[in-house]
């Protein structure tokens, strides 16, 4: 029952475009690349750079279409990055040069 | 202390903070306004719309509070029911 409201992308109760959709509840597999972001975040965490709440603000914020076409670990690292950016732990030149060794 | 006990007749706030800036709300958009029973109080925990932002958080009373589902989503059986998690600052009395 889709209510015309401010509502963020992750507030899904009752969106019409998802109630034809049957749930997916077969387990999978954690690739690497899962395994690593979660543990990135358990580190960050631990060493008090960001909480959980900040981790989930951060995918809330992630644009709509980028939230749905992401999987749920990539979401992770995109908040991972946009918090560590913001707090200034990493740079964009950082990041950057990061990304272009991969 | 909580201020409301199980069975208490409560209304949601039909406040909507996304439209005044970047914020983190963890009460439905599909509740808001609402009227609902409250089930039982978990306790207090840190606000997370301020751990959210890394600011420092008061510790608020959360319930789980009990809606009738086919007024909330306008399907479902009479009797049915839907429980969500909210903190108190969301809840008054009705």
């Amino acid at each position: 029952m889709d209510k015309n409201v401010p509502r963020g992308p992750h507030d899904l109760g009752g969106a019409s475009k998802f109630m034809c959709e049957p749930v997916d509840t077969e387990p999978h597999a954690l690739t690497d690349f899962d395994k690593e972001v979660d543990a990135l975040r358990g580190v960050l965490g631990a060493k008090g750079v960001m909480t959980v709440d900040e981790l989930r603000r951060g995918i809330e914020a992630i644009p709509e279409a980028d939230y749905n076409r992401l999987s749920y670990y990539r979401r992770w690292i995109r908040s991972i990055a946009d918090n560590l950016l913001a707090k200034g732990v990493i740079s964009e030149a950082e990041l950057r040069a990061a990304l272009d060794r991969v | 202390m909580p201020a409301f006990a199980p069975g208490a007749h409560v209304r949601v706030r039909d406040d909507w903070p996304e439209t005044r800036g970047r914020v983190h709300i963890r009460t439905p958009h599909y509740v808001r306004g609402m009227r609902g029973t409250v089930v039982r109080c978990f306790g207090a925990f840190p606000n997370p719309e301020d751990l959210a932002f890394a600011r420092p958080a008061t510790r608020r009373p959360l319930y789980h509070v009990a809606f009738d589902q086919p007024a909330v989503w306008q399907e479902g059986k009479a009797g049915d029911e839907l429980l969500v998690e909210i903190y108190e600052h969301w809840l008054e009395p009705a």
